[in-house]
């Protein structure tokens, strides 16, 4: 019988991608490696290689399809014994719920799958929200992802100041290891569009002595994690430089890329470092949730004169925001945003976390409790002002953070209730952040160790006593 | 395989030593200097020397605090390396032991002893402190207290230098018991991979703390630790700071021609301990004089003079005046104020949010 190929995942959270060519066609003989399509995602084009052989006997998507779901049969493969399949089965229109067609059938359900993750959660909060931007009354809007409003940034300013320079493994040639950077190294060229060898202590290091010098760099790190081997410069060298000069010597960097959890990677490669960074005088840390703010804030980041932290996050880089169309849109460092309006409980977040607490908030509205929600946006300094003025008008707060709870932005913000806003609490100041271990790997286990938007709801409807 | 190596084994061996299979810069010459720049030389390492004797005994006297790590023995390093340099063009980063480095610039020793002594009138406001110090107006990047960290940060020098095609270089120091952190590799790697325009300078001073360099680095011939990297490197005599400039000078014009960094090994030695609480037990007391009276680049730049016509005289006129200069330094940062306690605010950032 003919094998049924399916559209492949190639990344842990991707749901769909664009089937860009086929490179058989029907009738051809395939054996195993043979490349039979270039699959496109936003983050990457990959080749699509043969694990069975035999003839291709029947294409079923065609190339230059979009929003081809994963699962979905895209070809039939004959093998040497079978016989062809009859010409009157027509091209079948694509199939996206496999998994429902073979629970119909009654067969085994069979690979590719989407794989299990407490991360598409996260994500399918974000996309159930939605954001207004901050921009003047009439501007017109565009729909944008994290991912090309950070590029977009990057780009408007290194078009502004030929000082500005963009550093990090993979982020020239490759196009940036999330696709950040694309495009940069085609209009800057590879002065200004470096690839560094894999040498994170060492860049951090160079870029730092850089910007000592004069220059305005943005050092990407693949991700956060990695830049652990080069922390002793973004504290030791960055941070401290203004104060032990006397004022003398600046260090204006950034220091970007993503952080906190993404997808089934682990406990090395899943860890929110805001706590960390924004606990050091010298720095300021930055931790956007939407596209508007990326955007915004990355700019403001780029032209500060001291060194700032960049928080991104994988999972939010795909997201589509509202994106005010201004030529040049730059927001305020350290001001907080209300989210969304309420007046019966306060959700002070950041990063994804604001996602899952309009998720939250919704659901909450539904039981005729309206939360006012709070995305703090820059982690240092804190926008205390913001966060309690909401705790005077609602007189409830929980922090939701993606991050351990221990020493977090979460216990920050409440010393900072109970030392100036104690009078205004009506309850304890409750956290719903991540389970206080390693992220574990197993699935079951990611999704009980994630931050949720039920745990939010529970925990806001305990400090309004309902 | 065996054939190839049946084949390599008929060859005939020959005496003679490989042909290097890359560019090196030739072996420099000691620098044949006129009367008045030797006398240049001998004041500045004998203004150093003076100011870092003082520097201990206001240690002792408790009006310097925490780490204090004096640079006496290895004066010919800085002075003979700077005076190569082009003045606001090329830019300097060294660790901590960084007194010498800022006096040989002729930073003013009152406000670089203010700062020993934790006062407003110091050149990071009292708030960096003898690890601390930076002079961006002389291109000097500090003074970095993290042992290696300045080696990432000089290679950053060098690549502004390239970036903005200024015709600057970077004078990168670092000692011994840096040249065995990591990050110093990454920066050799990156430096020469982008060939940028940086003299690194390890100055071994035979010591990392309390461990020897044969103690602690499996090749102890640290002129060689660039190798690998395809960055050529020379022994230099750090004890002569005729051989130390006449070898800034090769290094200078390596790096300027575009042909990437250099290292230099400068053979060097602390009499002191690696810090003023550092009792140096680990070496004889023998050993120190032994230095001392054979080797000592002070001494060695006074018989030279001395055959050059300079009399003995003269020698001691100017130790009197740089003892002067030093005991006004001393004084002035014993008597200037401490900071002024709203800086302990000012100064962690540049712009307002």
């Amino acid at each position: 019988m003919a094998v049924e190929l399916k559209m492949p995942a190639l990344s842990p959270t991707m749901e769909e991608g664009t089937l860009a060519k086929w490179l058989v066609k029907e009738g051809d003989t395939v054996k195993s490696g043979d490349v039979l399509a270039e699959i496109e995602t936003d983050k990457a084009t990959m080749e699509f290689e043969a694990v069975d052989e035999g003839t291709l006997a029947q294409i079923m998507i065609p190339e230059g399809t979009d929003g081809v779901k994963v699962g979905t049969v895209i070809a039939l493969i004959q093998g040497e014994d079978d016989e062809a399949p009859a010409q009157s089965a027509a091209k079948a229109e694509p199939k996206p719920d496999v998994k429902g067609e073979a629970e119909d059938s009654g067969e085994p359900e069979e690979m590719p799958r989407q794989m299990p993750t407490a991360a598409r959660e996260l994500v399918a909060d974000v996309a159930n929200t939605h954001e207004d931007p901050e921009a003047p009354e009439g501007t017109e809007l565009v729909k944008m992802t994290v991912r090309e409003a950070l590029k977009d940034a990057m780009a408007e300013e290194m078009r502004k100041d030929d000082r500005v320079f963009v550093m990090g493994e993979e982020v020239a040639e490759y196009q940036g290891a999330y696709k950040v950077t694309q495009g940069l190294l085609d209009e800057f060229g590879p002065k200004r569009v470096i690839d560094t060898p894999i040498t994170e202590y060492g860049f951090a290091g160079v870029g730092t002595g850089a910007a000592m010098a004069g220059l305005r760099p943005i050092i990407e790190f693949m991700t956060f994690n990695f830049a652990m081997q080069a922390i002793d410069h973004i504290i030791n060298s960055a941070a401290k430089t203004n104060y032990m000069s006397g004022g003398q010597m600046r260090c204006p960097i950034v220091f970007r890329g993503p952080n906190g959890a993404a997808a089934r990677v682990g406990a090395q490669h899943s860890q929110n470092y805001g706590p960390w960074y924004a606990s050091v005088p010298g720095l300021i840390v930055i931790a956007p949730y939407s596209a508007a703010d990326a955007k915004g804030l990355l700019k403001a980041a780029i032209r500060s004169n001291d060194p700032v932290v960049f928080l991104e996050n994988e999972l939010l880089y795909g997201q589509s925001f509202e994106v005010p169309k201004l030529d040049d849109y730059v927001l305020p460092i350290g001001k907080a945003r209300v989210a969304r309006a309420g007046t019966d409980v306060t959700l002070v977040s950041y990063s994804i976390g604001v996602g899952v607490s309009l998720e939250a908030a919704k659901r909450l509205a539904e039981e005729g409790i309206e939360a006012e929600v709070i995305d703090l946006r820059t982690l240092r300094p804190l926008d205390k002002g913001t966060v309690l003025a909401s705790l005077k008008k609602t007189n409830r707060m929980v922090v939701v953070e993606e991050g351990w709870p221990t020493c977090s932005i979460a216990s920050e913000i409440m010393a900072i209730a109970m030392e100036e806003g104690f009078d205004d609490l009506d309850a304890p100041v409750l956290r719903v952040a991540n389970v206080d271990v390693p992220l574990p790997y197993a699935a079951n286990l990611e999704q009980m160790a994630l931050v949720r938007a039920d745990q939010v709801v529970e925990a806001a409807k305990k400090v309004c006593y309902k | 395989m065996a054939k190839a190596a049946a084949a390599r084994s008929a060859t005939p061996r020959t005496a003679a030593p490989p042909a290097p299979n890359r560019e090196r810069p030739e072996e420099p010459r000691r620098f044949e200097g006129s009367k008045d720049e030797l006398l240049e030389f001998y004041r500045q390492m004998l203004l150093i020397r003076r100011f870092e004797e003082k520097a201990g005994q206001l240690y002792g006297l408790g009006l310097i605090g925490g780490f204090c790590h004096l640079y006496i023995g290895q004066e010919a390093v800085a002075v003979g390396l700077q005076s190569a340099l082009e003045p606001g063009k090329d830019s300097v980063v060294t660790g901590y032991r960084d007194h010498g480095h800022m006096l040989a610039y002729g930073i003013d020793p009152k406000i670089i002893m203010a700062e020993l002594t934790g006062r407003g009138a110091g050149i990071s406001r009292g708030k960096g402190g003898s690890m601390h110090m930076f002079s961006v107006e002389h291109k000097f990047y500090g003074g970095h207290g993290i042992v290696g960290a300045q080696v990432s940060i000089g290679t950053g020098l060098g690549f502004k230098h390239k970036y903005a095609e200024d015709g600057g270089l970077a004078l990168v120091y670092f000692g011994d018991g840096a040249a065995n952190q990591g990050q110093v590799y990454e920066s050799f790697n990156m430096a020469e991979l982008w060939k940028l325009p940086v003299i690194f300078v390890i100055e071994n001073n035979q010591y990392a703390m309390g461990t020897s360099v044969n103690r602690a680095s499996a090749e102890d011939q640290l002129y060689r630790r660039g190798e690998s990297f395809r960055i050529p490197g020379l022994q230099v005599d750090g004890m002569d700071v005729l051989a130390v400039r006449g070898a800034a000078e090769t290094a200078r014009e390596w790096v300027k021609s575009g042909k990437g960094p250099i290292l230099l090994e400068l053979k060097t030695y602390r009499y002191r301990g690696h810090s003023m609480s550092d009792p140096a037990k680990y070496r004889s007391r023998e050993e120190v004089q032994s230095v001392r009276d054979k080797s000592d680049p002070i001494d060695h730049l006074a018989r030279e003079l001395e055959g050059l016509g300079i009399k003995e005289d003269q020698l001691k006129a100017l130790d009197k005046d740089i003892r002067k200069i030093v005991a006004d330094a001393a004084a002035f940062a014993e008597e200037s104020p401490e900071p002024d306690a709203k800086e302990l605010y000012t100064d962690v950032l540049v712009d307002t949010y």
